[in-house]
């Protein structure tokens, strides 16, 4: 039975740009552990630019201090760009595919939720369901949480991507 | 033109101004050393021990304010670069270490001598490079000697694999750069600028604390224009020494856990704290929650990174300490500090250690004493290379350096066995200049196999161990924190003369007090590397002490190492 984890963190939002060259993440990957930062979530993606990744770093300010981060970040000199998203207006989304036990003829219960959560089901098993849903974190724990009494059997998120609001 | 990598490699070290390369064969490296001989602009120092190129290249780079360039093997070749090349990285220093790497075809199988290179040393480069390709070899040169030797510099290593040496390619070395990611802020902000005078108009009791920037920066008349403009006390760091004059009337010495004591008395009660060049490192602040509390800081540093990353800062300015330091002298109006200046001069005469008597030959030579009279009895230039431990401190306190980057010593990473190669590239760098390596027994015996490089080729190298029969920074602390317990403190010794003689170096041993005068003069007199050893008294401390972990309040000035009536 997994339990996600829920302690309170301050989830601070970065955006990082850096060239696509072979090792990078390691780069990133290795300066976060080397200097003890805590990442909640990371992503990493191509972007339309050739050569430009993108990745959106999650890290929790109650333990890591975000402006050493970013500095940190910048002195990679992969690393062209570094956003804090945290206080600016910004989209984020994170997808998650959680598996749940139908087990005690539940099923029923549970797909009712599931569009009630306007998820959607993306497999069935003879004793569980896979329900995928998209949002931001809260929208994730919030459906993870009511899944979480007919028991999950293995839930995986993709971390947080995020971009700033278009201008009105 | 068409050319095999090697070539390219040798052409663009050429390009940079590479004169000298302190390097080991091996494996994969053969290919460039078999053509080697083709570049006679390229002086090879065959050193004894990878490590020894490392920081023979750190000296070289620090005597010269140049970058230093170091050569290594693939494997073992490679790890053994590795603390100096971690030596670099703690102590900003510019070097570009290249290795060589098994063949491009051979990576990830295992190979013979392959390590991950450029894993292994991510982060203690400021950056590192795997070329896969001849045709990136002379732009990726390019670009380790620019991001080396720009900004915070830094050591940045170049993996090569063997492929890649005889592959050819069409040699056009770039002239310009473009790393979008590496744009290094060397202005400061005119705002920030104008805002730190403004906090320093206000400010009764200012210090200034001088670092390693300095030095790097070559900014030493900035320095000294700035504080006696604005009429303020300079202490230095470690590696600030040499950064500002010692004979200055402004100039009070050294701070931090060795530093003199009053120093550390001015920095509790100064109102503002002006740091150039330095990181406010925890041998510097002790305790950070009692440092300087009563201070409001301005910190002035090329690397953004540094600010507000120990210490709050009141105003940052990010950018080159010359530069910076030529703007804020264009700006600041004429202040003096005269009430301020007399309460540090007070505190420091109040603590001037009281002259002792003449030492007897019974007594054994105080530690500091061969320091003393080498200083006294060696003409400028000077380059002082000290080791790490109670000896390098001694260094630091009691020799007066007066001409800029006169000092040079391991400080971040506090390497042992750093000083007699370093010395041998500060001495290769600057060949006009008297390079002392002042050493512990210990850290010497870490490098000892470097002598034969300085006897080959011939580097004049003069080598001052001050021996006090084993690890005395270490007894220190256990006689001051472990209750006396001496563990692993104490060495049997070698005869060292006789060492030297087998290298064909001339030494002597010297046990009384009134020999070290004799013996420093004739190391001076004696051409080619030469070595004193010092038999010091066996269990002196370092004073003054901030005890680890405690802060500036708890200095502990204990009893003050003996110190002679020089005549």
């Amino acid at each position: 039975m997994i339990e996600y984890s829920n302690r309170p963190i301050t989830p601070h939002t970065l955006v990082a740009l850096m060239q696509d060259h072979p090792g990078v993440l390691n780069r990133v990957a290795s300066l976060f552990r080397q200097r003890g930062f805590n990442i909640e979530s990371l992503t990493v993606s191509r972007t339309d630019v050739q050569d430009i990744s993108r990745m959106t770093i999650v890290v929790d300010g109650n333990t890591t201090n975000v402006e050493q981060v970013i500095k940190q970040l910048y002195k990679l000199i992969e690393v062209t760009k570094v956003t804090e998203l945290t206080h600016e207006p910004h989209l984020s989304r994170e997808l998650a595919l959680i598996k749940v036990s139908t087990s005690g003829n539940r099923r029923p219960e549970i797909l009712q939720l599931v569009e009630v959560c306007n998820a959607v089901v993306a497999d069935i098993g003879a004793d569980s369901v896979t329900v995928e849903v998209s949002g931001d974190r809260e929208r994730i724990d919030s459906v993870a949480g009511i899944l979480r009494p007919f028991g999950i059997k293995e839930i995986v998120r993709t971390g947080l991507i995020a971009m700033v609001r278009a201008a009105n | 033109m068409k050319m095999n990598g090697a070539r390219i490699l040798c052409e663009s070290l050429l390009r940079e101004g590479v004169d000298t390369i302190f390097g080991y064969p091996g494996g994969v490296v053969i290919p460039l050393y078999d053509i080697l001989p083709e570049f006679p602009g390229l002086r090879h120092i065959l050193v004894r021990h990878e490590q020894a190129a490392g920081h023979a290249a750190e000296g070289y780079a620090r005597a010269l304010g140049k970058v230093g360039v170091c050569l290594a093997t693939s494997g073992p070749g490679a790890t053994n670069l590795v603390t100096a090349i971690a030596d670099a990285h703690m102590d900003s220093v510019p070097i570009v270490a290249i290795t060589g790497q098994v063949p491009t075809t051979g990576i990830g199988r295992d190979f013979f001598q392959e390590i991950d290179t450029t894993g292994i040393t991510l982060p203690i480069t400021k950056h590192n490079y795997l070329v896969r390709n001849v045709s990136d070899l002379a732009r990726t040169i390019k670009e380790a000697f620019y991001i080396a030797s720009t900004g915070r510099p830094g050591p940045v290593l170049v993996d090569i694999p063997k492929d890649v040496f005889v592959s050819e390619a069409s040699f056009l070395y770039p002239d310009t750069i473009d790393i979008p990611g590496y744009k290094p802020t060397t202005s400061g902000n005119m705002r920030q600028v104008r805002q730190a005078i403004e906090v320093l108009k206000e400010a009764k009791r200012p210090l200034i604390l001088a670092g390693h920037g300095v030095v790097i920066s070559r900014a030493f008349d900035e320095l000294k224009a700035f504080a006696d403009r604005a009429g303020i006390p300079v202490m230095v760091t470690l590696h600030g020494l040499g950064g500002y004059p010692c004979s200055h009337p402004l100039y009070f010495g050294m701070i931090g856990m060795h530093g003199h004591a009053h120093t550390n008395l001015a920095i509790q009660e100064a109102d503002l704290l002006i740091g150039i060049g330095m990181r406010f490192d925890d041998r510097v602040t002790g305790k950070l929650s009692t440092f300087a509390p009563k201070a409001k800081i301005i910190h002035i540093d090329i690397d953004p990174a540094e600010i507000s990353k120990n210490v709050k800062c009141t105003v940052p300015i990010v950018g080159d300490i010359k530069t910076v330091l030529a703007a804020l002298n264009a700006e600041t109006p004429e202040l003096a500090h005269h009430d301020w200046v007399n309460q540090i001069e007070a505190w420091r005469a109040d603590r001037r250690t009281p002259q002792q008597h003449p030492v007897d030959d019974a007594q054994p030579i105080p530690s500091t004493m061969p320091i003393k009279e080498i200083y006294r009895r060696t003409r400028e230039p000077v380059v002082v290379v000290a080791d790490v431990g109670q000896h390098q401190m001694w260094a630091a306190q009691e020799f007066p350096y007066d001409d800029p980057a006169t000092f040079i010593s391991s400080g971040g990473l506090g390497t042992m066995g750093f000083c007699l190669p370093a010395a041998m590239g500060a001495k290769v760098a600057r060949p006009e200049a008297i390079v002392w390596a002042i050493v512990g027994d210990g850290g010497f015996q870490m490098t000892i196999q470097e002598l034969a490089t300085l006897q080959e080729e011939r580097i004049p190298v003069k080598i001052a161990i001050i021996n006090n029969g084993g690890l005395g920074m270490v007894r220190q602390w256990q006689d001051l924190f472990y209750d006396k317990n001496y563990v692993a403190v104490k060495m049997w010794q070698p005869d060292f003369v006789k060492i030297c003689e087998g290298y064909g170096i001339p030494a002597k041993h010297i046990e009384r007090a009134r020999d070290v005068g004799a013996a420093v003069d004739w190391a001076l007199a004696t051409e080619g590397p030469v070595l004193i050893n010092f038999k010091v008294a066996a269990e002196e401390n370092v004073f003054p002490m901030i005890p680890a972990g405690l802060g500036l309040d708890d200095m502990v000035e204990g009893h003050q190492p003996k110190t002679l009536q020089l005549t």
